[in-house]
């Protein structure tokens, strides 16, 4: 055919070279320097509350936090009921999917991919019957993941019945939140290096991000960044105030009102009239009343209290 | 249209495919400009339409996004595509039916990837928002038969040589295609951390850099010679473009991280290549420009050299744009802003529509042999969406610099968001205007194919006058 001419053998030769080139630079490269990044605590944490992926899976599909882990504060030991110091603890239920540090323990880095498998136990860890991960520091300061149900036959049942509801956190269900609701096509969770610290805190480092997926880091910043929100503001009653309506707490806020994630009824079970709300609201800003209607306080499995236990993780 | 589905190749009668194709993209037109509307004026006004997921702002923008790239822009490349590379190869389209069935492909995977997008279920990564199996049915029923429909015209072809042109579409069906399936691997095999973030800006960025932008040029190659019958310009400068796109617009993806932990020399690299994106930039630019000698007056008097030029010329500020904001001098500044935001629009509504819309208007006239039904809609339309891009890019620059400086001296950021306000309202009611503009379009190109003066054979649109 016509593409035997010389000149096109020649120019798809190159072609081949050039755009070969270009991915070995920016795709085989900086793999090396990526991959062999050892994970940070911080990773670590973040990893174990977050779980194996925050975004659209088969696990989740619709991105209502189905088969997440939970994060608690234990206060006492699960085994023997003594007190201990307050310790967090990353329960994986049966059927959750194991977070992306215990699957591919490469993604650790090497240090703590030893100590993880050596001390931590983690290659034990099983989804079928449920799996309780500790962060631990061995004495040279460096930190790896324990399976606490293979060291200290910790079992998540036992683990959430000693933390109790009040010290569970649904962290993980809350971050899909983020993804689903598209807060960080507003919000950052990367202060820049070059100007950020003083109000938004500390840029992360190389190692903050081991196996957590999706980063999310959003391109696009319209709010403040809230990598370490929960750091300068912990008041849960204010996010509850400010998710409901934003402008309540703050009246130039562009903020969507976020009110749909209480569900359909209040912490007391009584059925939340929304048009209702709404209407005194109205009033309200037209100056008709003197105080903003109350918010309705929101139940236990709501999705907002998902999204506040998510909040507060960003610390 | 429907009706060619079942059809044997021979009896659909040819241009079929593109004209499918270019009525699909004028419709993604009008609804991705039509939400992106609707998202402006819920960034103006944070309580219009409130209390309803499905219509809040996080739900809605990268339905915007996805329709005006997948919809609109890449809709109306398959257009260009189905017509001018047979045309440029003195042939047919390789398989009109192959055609016609991608898409109708297209228009259902992209509806149900917006409408999932639209539910929630997202990836969670810009521009790669759509669930992985979306990812994988754009590869294969979207852009690969796109691709192979493109490459066998080509080789098929009646010429000796390959028109510049074609060269770009066959290189970016190709690297799209590449593009898209490795840009995707941390859906589809899980990669997380910052090779996740990374390969999720590698991606972005070369959507943008290796299909969206080549691909626009490429139109503009064929649109200017062929309307003002002047010779291009020089086939060097051409040369020039398309080896630089290749070897400069493919590697600075991370400069979408520059303020990200990734490697520093990876960050620098990306930062001297973004400024050596001005090669293929100016090669383009002068090349257009210089073909148009002679022919000025068709700038006025010509809707599709109207246009086509105005994207040309939106490319030079475009590009001063794209060489120096990933410098680390600049980007601090600038980064995450509304100068981000204007600047993808300068590229996306500015430079690469404007150069589409010329080509969808001559191909539509040239393959249905119908004279455009009115000039006075087609002017209208044309101002429309010049005055609101202007409007809209004008606003959002100005945010951006607020916004900038709000940044480095911190600035409480409420205050920003207060200062920032009447540029949201400027850069709605721009939209809007984009957004009426192309209502206009649709009906103006309804008219002309049921009733536009039918073109005699062995004449070209342009050479007749216009009636309305
Ligand atoms: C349309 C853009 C937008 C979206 C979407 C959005 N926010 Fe905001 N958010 C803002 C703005 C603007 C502020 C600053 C003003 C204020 O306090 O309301 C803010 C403030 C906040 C704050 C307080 C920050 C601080 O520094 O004190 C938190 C926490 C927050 N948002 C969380 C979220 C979460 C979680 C979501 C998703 C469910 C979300 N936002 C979605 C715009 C947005
Ligand atoms: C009616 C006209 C349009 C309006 C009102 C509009 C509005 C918007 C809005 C409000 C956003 C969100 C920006 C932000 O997050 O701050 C956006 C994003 C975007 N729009 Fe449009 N848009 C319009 C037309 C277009 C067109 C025609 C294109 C491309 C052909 C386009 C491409 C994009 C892209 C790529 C983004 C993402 C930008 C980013 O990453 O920051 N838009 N648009």
């Amino acid at each position: 055919m016509n593409m035997n001419f010389r000149e096109y053998k020649l120019g798809s030769r190159f072609f081949a070279l050039a755009l070969g080139l270009s991915m070995c630079i920016t795709l085989f490269m900086p793999s090396f320097d990526i991959g062999s990044v050892n994970a940070t605590n911080i990773a670590m944490d973040k990893q174990l509350w977050a779980g194996h992926e925050s975004g659209f899976s088969l696990d989740d599909p619709l991105l209502l936090g189905w088969h997440k882990p939970l994060k608690v504060l234990l206060k006492a030991d699960p085994v023997n009921g003594q007190p201990m110091d307050p310790t967090y603890a990353y329960v994986y239920e049966k059927g959750t999917p194991l977070p992306n540090g215990v699957l591919h323990p490469d993604n650790l880095g090497s240090v703590a991919k030893k100590l993880s498998i050596d001390k931590g136990h983690i290659l034990e860890s099983n989804k079928n019957t449920g799996t309780v991960f500790l962060v631990r520091m061995d004495d040279q300061k460096r930190y790896y993941i324990e399976n606490a149900s293979a060291t200290l036959g910790w079992t998540p049942e036992g683990v959430l019945k000693t933390a109790g509801d009040e010290n569970t956190q649904h962290a993980a269900a809350g971050k899909s939140l983020f993804v689903r609701e598209g807060c960080w096509w507003c919000h950052t969770l990367l202060p820049e290096q070059t100007q950020d610290w003083q109000v938004f805190g500390a840029p992360p480092m190389l190692g903050d991000f081991n196996g957590e997926s999706p980063t999310a880091f959003g391109s696009d910043r319209k709010a403040p960044d809230i990598l370490h929100v929960a750091s300068r503001n912990s008041s849960k009653e204010w996010m509850m105030l400010h998710f409901f309506n934003p402008r309540l707490v703050q009246p130039h806020s562009i903020m969507p009102r976020f009110d749909y994630l209480w569900g359909p009824v209040d912490a007391n079970g009584q059925k939340i009239d929304f048009a209702k709300w709404r209407a005194e609201y109205n009033e309200y800003r037209e100056g008709k009343r003197i105080t903003p209607p109350e918010v309705p306080t929101y139940a236990r499995n709501s999705e907002i209290r998902n999204l506040i236990d998510f909040v507060m993780n960003l610390k | 249209m429907l009706k060619y589905l079942m059809a044997r190749n021979e009896d659909i009668p040819p241009g079929s495919a593109a004209v499918y194709w270019g009525y699909s993209s004028i419709v993604w037109f009008v609804i991705g400009t039509g939400l992106g509307a609707f998202n402006a004026a819920k960034l103006a006004f944070p309580d219009f339409v409130t209390g309803l997921e499905f219509l809040s702002f996080g739900h809605m923008r990268q339905v915007h996004v996805m329709a005006v790239i997948f919809g609109w822009i890449s809709m109306a490349f398959g257009m260009t595509m189905m017509y001018m590379t047979p045309m440029l190869g003195n042939t047919k389209l390789w398989s009109e039916k192959l055609g016609v069935w991608n898409a109708f492909l297209w228009n259902v995977g992209l509806s149900l990837g917006l409408t999932v997008l639209w539910w929630g279920m997202n990836s969670g990564r810009e521009y790669s928002d759509f669930p992985w199996f979306i990812d994988l049915y754009v590869l294969c029923f979207m852009t690969i038969p796109l691709g192979i429909n493109v490459w066998m015209t080509i080789i098929h072809r009646r010429t000796q040589g390959i028109y510049i042109t074609n060269w770009f579409f066959g290189a970016g069906t190709f690297m799209v295609s590449i593009v898209l399936l490795v840009g995707n691997l941390p859906e589809y095999f899980h990669l997380t951390g910052l090779t996740e973030a990374y390969l999720t800006w590698w991606n972005a960025h070369n959507i943008l850099g290796l299909w969206i932008t080549p691909v626009g040029a490429a139109i503009g190659y064929y649109t200017i010679p062929k309307i003002t019958g002047n010779p291009l310009y020089s086939h060097r400068l051409g040369h020039l473009h398309f080896w630089s796109i290749v070897v400069f617009y493919s590697t600075p993806a991370s400069h979408h991280l520059m303020s990200a932990p990734l490697p520093e020399w990876l960050k620098s690299f990306a930062s001297v290549e973004g400024v050596l994106i001005l090669v293929p930039a100016i090669a383009f630019v002068s090349n257009i420009l210089m073909t148009m000698q002679g022919k000025w007056n068709m700038f006025v008097e010509n809707l599709e050299v109207k246009f086509t030029v105005t994207g040309c010329l939106m490319a030079i500020p475009l590009n001063m744009q794209g060489g120096f904001q990933q410098t680390r001098a600049i980007n601090w500044y600038i980064h995450g802003t509304g100068w981000i935001v204007a600047h993808a629009h300068l590229a996306l509504l500015g430079f690469s529509t404007f150069v589409e819309v010329g080509a969808v208007y001559f191909g539509l006239q040239t393959i249905m042999r119908k004279k455009l039904w009115s000039l006075t809609l087609g002017n209208l339309h044309f101002w429309f969406l010049l005055v609101g891009f202007t409007t809209y890019w004008v606003s959002m620059t100005i945010a951006g610099l607020i916004q900038g400086a709000g940044k480095i001296y911190e600035v409480p950021y409420i205050d920003v968001v207060i200062a920032e306000h009447p540029y949201m309202i400027a850069r709605w009611l721009g939209g809007s205007l984009v957004f009426m503009g192309n209502c206009v379009w649709l009906f103006n190109m309804w008219m002309t194919a049921r009733a536009g003066t039918v073109i005699p054979a062995g004449r070209m649109a342009h050479e007749l006058a216009y009636e309305r």
